[in-house]
């Protein structure tokens, strides 16, 4: 029997009242992989992952996790994923290892093996110091591995993430995302919603991209990335004056006319035509003194931007639509 | 295994965790311990002197039973703030992911309110003998009377269970709550006898449960005439938690918290 995909979305619908908030999304995630889930605030994401961990009743379409239905079977399907929300969800009146000893028992490992376990997260999330401490005490990053690591008590073959790094200082971003990988290697299956391009960049192996309920791209990141183009050469000029001279010497380099705005020039890279350093060599015998140059390679956010017409990061006071 | 364990052993997970929560949460004890103080000094030396209770030498021994009732309603305020907080923090969706009984947040939550209300009990037990009160029933009688008083208190943490799941906030939970127990506290037996009230309210008075569970209160503590208030108190309360806990849990299953 070939192996069935650990989360598998077909045509899935939900409406808040006159809010569409999925008009019919279709998502796959083969066992062991990281699945990113891309929009701005508003899009989705949020609601997907509701409903796929049966915290919400879909209107219409099917999803199954690990093999069950997330409808008919969620009393089973609890026992096999793992949540961790948007806003962490720690108990701030428990300590670290209360909070984890709970989640064990009520996952019903059993009242040792959940001790145990909750020893053995404390320490792989540097959590041991803290461990006796009320989490009301915990920074923002702590409470985070905290959240994350409630998700991972059971050891669940599916994880779903929402916005795990919100708001998380780039270090403990980092530590995340080390962490995430590793239970991916381990065999892991990841459901990712994120705003952060370079994280579903770095994450996943394949992303979703979803705007106003429907997924509008689906791929890797490369091949996201290919669908914008390939590869530009950015020059900031020392003068704005010299745009006119800049242009000229690297037009016969490029298919299209280098385009300049405020003494940044973009233009497509042709690697053919001798790329970067002729492009230095031009300039160079132009007389156009130039600052800074370098190949930019295309970034998520252009695809985004290219795909939807705006940029992925909204103003963060417009909410998920009906979270 | 089958359901019943497993909702059994979740339940007392749940309510551990609640317990290990009210010592670290000393704001709350005012709900419980200050306030209802307040009360009995308010009612024993501001208005208490302006009562008649016929049939009562002395109007603290006609008060205590009746303010203790009100205390285990106010009970229900803990319940409320309790589960408003985990919505809003998200910990009722983390609980709802989890493969535990759709019954042990709430049972959890409301037997853990009995602790609280054990406590509320022996605090006004104590300023009521402080200020004048005495039992004049037997000790059996007496046991019965807190064993009403904790079912009465279980009760009403179920409806506030049920206030606090169709609430948006603690806030709200909080108004709705007042708005209950207000007319439901003072329009009963609890502070003056109803015959003193104009006839309308009288009736709604004799008819409120409040009324009969102050009354069997009353009969248990002091020895008034009881009737069939104390079977009427309990099975108003059996009543009460059947419903509201079945509204409840069915909601906690549709709960979506944002």
């Amino acid at each position: 029997m070939a192996q069935e995909a650990a989360i598998e979305v077909h045509e899935l619908r939900k409406s808040f009242g006159e809010v569409q908030a999925l008009c019919g999304i279709d998502l796959k995630a083969p066992a062991g992989t990281i699945l990113g889930l891309l929009g701005p605030n508003g899009a989705g994401k949020t609601t997907a992952v509701r409903i796929l961990t049966t915290l919400l009743p879909p209107d219409g379409g099917s999803a199954r996790v690990a093999g069950l239905d997330v409808v008919r079977d969620a009393a089973r399907l609890r026992s096999q994923i793992g949540l961790a929300g948007q806003y962490a969800a720690v108990d701030e009146n428990l300590t670290g290892s209360e909070s984890l000893e709970m989640v064990g028992q009520l996952y019903h490992l059993g009242r040792a093996p959940s001790r145990e376990r909750a020893r053995e997260l404390l320490e792989r999330f540097e959590l041991t110091d803290a461990a006796d401490r009320l989490a009301k005490t915990y920074s923002g990053g702590m409470r985070r591995r905290l959240d994350l690591a409630a998700a991972l008590v059971a050891r669940p073959p599916v994880l779903f993430l929402d916005e795990p790094t919100t708001g998380l200082d780039p270090r403990s971003r980092l530590q995340l995302w080390e962490t995430i990988e590793a239970r991916v290697a381990a065999g892991t299956t990841v459901l990712l919603t994120t705003q952060y391009l370079d994280e579903a960049d770095r994450l996943a192996d394949r992303i979703a991209v979803i705007d106003h309920g429907r997924v509008i791209a689906e791929g890797t990141p490369d091949e996201l990335k290919s669908r914008v183009g390939g590869e530009r050469l950015e020059v900031t000029l020392e003068e704005y004056d010299q745009e006119p001279a800049a242009i000229e010497a690297l037009a016969p380099l490029a298919d299209e006319r280098p385009v300049c705005e405020h003494g940044i020039l973009v233009m497509p890279l042709n690697r053919s035509a001798g790329g970067i350093a002729e492009a230095v060599r031009r300039l160079d015998s132009a007389n156009v003194g130039i600052s800074d140059i370098a190949v930019r390679r295309p970034t998520l956010d252009d695809v985004f931007i290219s795909l939807t017409g705006h940029a992925a990061e909204e103003p963060a006071d417009e909410q998920e639509a009906a979270a | 295994m089958s359901a019943l364990p497993y909702a059994v052993a979740d339940t007392a997970v749940v309510a551990r965790r609640n317990l290990l929560r009210i010592p670290r949460q000393p704001d709350l004890w005012v709900s419980f311990t200050i306030q209802p103080v307040m009360f009995v000094l308010l009612f024993v030396y501001v208005f208490g002197g302006a009562i008649q209770t016929p049939g009562y030498d002395d109007y603290v021994d006609f008060l205590m039973p009746g303010i203790i009732v009100q205390t285990m309603s106010f009970g229900g305020f803990v319940t409320a703030i309790g589960l408003s907080d985990d919505l809003r923090k998200g910990l009722i969706d983390r609980f709802r992911s989890l493969p535990m009984s759709r019954s042990a947040v709430l049972a959890g939550r409301t037997l853990a309110d009995v602790a609280t209300n054990t406590v509320a009990i022996v605090v006004m037990v104590v300023v009521g003998l402080l200020v004048g009160f005495s039992f004049s029933s037997s000790p059996l009688e007496v046991v019965a009377g807190f064993g009403l008083l904790l079912l009465f208190g279980y009760a009403f943490s179920w409806i506030f269970a049920f206030i606090a799941l169709n609430s948006s906030s603690a806030e709200g939970a909080q108004a709705l709550g007042f708005m209950l127990i207000f007319p439901l506290t003072f329009a009963s037996s609890a502070f003056v006898p109803p015959e003193s009230m104009p006839s309308g309210l009288e009736a709604f008075a004799n008819a409120n449960p409040f009324s009969t569970v102050v009354d069997a209160t009353r009969a248990l503590f002091v020895g008034a005439p009881a009737g069939d208030d104390v079977w009427l108190g309990v099975l108003w309360c059996l009543g009460l938690i059947a419903v509201f806990a079945t509204l409840s849990v069915y909601r906690y299953k549709r709960t979506v918290s944002t």
